[in-house]
């Protein structure tokens, strides 16, 4: 050991260097990262502000019904009692907001045949047609209540 | 006699080891702190633990969530945090045919074939517990929240693409305009104020259910434990927090 370190000047260089170099990583590291990095994982907390932050577009059923009572009520009687109102109105947050934010009414054709025309993969248990075959060129709605939709 | 080149390396090296247990130390120093002490509002992080629940028997390839979760994230078009795909699976074919037309945003054509196993499945992200995705990000811009939820922080990605290669699943895409990692957040904006997530507003047939594992109350212990369910993939050992009831031995 003695030996060793009879030459320590040979070293002082390399400890100058290295030593600036830590104090510079540090000061730098200290200035880019946030305070609180770390708070909750290696990553900055203020992310999860971020996300929360995001405006909502669908309003939910809860405020739907608020206003709309009758026509969940007539939606309660029938086999799409557990459709929320926005799954064929789209979303309406902004209807929510202000009432005078007319929403467009839900494009008939399209809206049915999403679900209810006949596909192999569709489930047994779910009413299905082939829309061709099975409307002769009419809207769904002229027979069928999309609110409680039975025939009539 | 004067210190040999191989000694004064020694040292050198040493001095260097010891340094860099002393960053360590400092950065240990800086500590972490539980995740019950964050509180935002009436929200506690701490009380969830985030997942979904999925009935692929009750999944009608409708696309209602696709377009919902598209409205609801102004989801680039072309791209899809959440998709719908549908399988056709034959006893004399190789391989399952799977299509997934623009992600099922605008439902599926009728399929031609007859007499065949045929379902869809809707797919997310899964919100792994343990996700390869989180592993991989090299600046700590992506992270399993303390609630459960994988998310990514759009102003510290740096758009390295490491995560979209290393999920699994494939639910990351490189968004086209700001460049930085996107992903579903499985509406971290509306289940942190009692909301459920778009998707699962807008599913006809609650083939989806947003699921809080740490709510005693939720009907995700039930769906657990009386159905036979899967996650996708699970020799990746994820942890995925996404079930599936009634997955077919097919679904990749």
């Amino acid at each position: 050991m003695k030996d060793t370190f009879r030459e320590a000047s040979h070293l002082v260089r390399l400890v100058v260097v290295l030593a600036v170099a830590i104090v510079a990583f540090l000061g730098l590291r200290g200035a880019v990262v946030p305070k609180d990095f770390g708070q909750y994982g290696h990553y900055r907390p203020g992310a999860l502000e971020d996300s929360r932050a995001k405006p909502i577009v669908f309003a939910g059923q809860q405020d739907c019904v608020v206003c709309h009572e009758d026509q969940a009520k007539a939606r309660d009687s029938g086999r799409h009692a557990r459709i929320t109102c926005e799954a064929c109105h789209g979303p309406q947050a902004k209807h929510v907001e202000d009432p005078s934010n007319k929403p467009k009414l839900p494009q008939v054709s399209a809206i049915c045949t999403n679900c209810h025309e006949k596909d192999v993969a569709k489930p047994k248990w779910l009413p299905q047609q082939v829309t061709k075959d099975h409307a002769n060129g009419m809207e769904c709605n002229s027979c069928h209540k999309p609110h409680a939709p039975k025939m009539g | 006699m004067p210190a040999t080149r191989r000694e004064l390396l020694e040292h050198a090296t040493r001095f260097i080891v010891m340094s860099g247990a002393a960053a360590a130390a400092f950065d240990a120093m800086q500590g972490t702190v539980s995740a019950d002490a964050a509180t935002t509002n009436d929200y506690k992080m701490a009380d969830h633990w985030w997942g979904m629940t999925i009935d692929v028997e009750r999944c009608i390839g409708c696309g209602n969530c696709v377009r919902a979760c598209a409205k609801e994230n102004n989801v680039p078009e072309g791209y899809f945090r959440t998709w719908v795909e549908r399988y056709q699976v034959g006893e004399d074919m190789e391989r399952p045919e799977v299509d997934s037309p623009k992600g099922a945003m605008e439902g599926f054509p009728p399929s031609d074939k007859k007499d065949i196993k045929a379902f869809f499945i809707p797919k997310l992200c899964n919100h792994c517990s343990d996700s390869p995705c989180v592993q991989v990000c090299p600046v700590g811009a992506t992270f399993v929240s303390p609630d459960g939820v994988v998310l990514v922080d759009q102003s510290y990605c740096i758009g390295c693409r490491y995560c979209v290669q290393a999920c699994p699943y494939g639910c990351r895409f490189i968004h086209p305009e700001t460049q930085v990692a996107e992903k579903c957040t499985l509406c971290y904006h509306r289940i942190t104020k009692g909301l459920t997530t778009a998707c699962c507003e807008a599913c006809p047939t609650q083939a989806r259910k947003l699921a809080d594992l740490k709510d005693p109350k939720d009907a995700v212990h039930e769906f657990l434990r009386n159905n036979t369910v899967q996650v996708l993939k699970p020799q990746m050992a994820t942890k995925s927090k996404t079930y599936y009831k009634g997955l077919d031995g097919s679904v990749r």
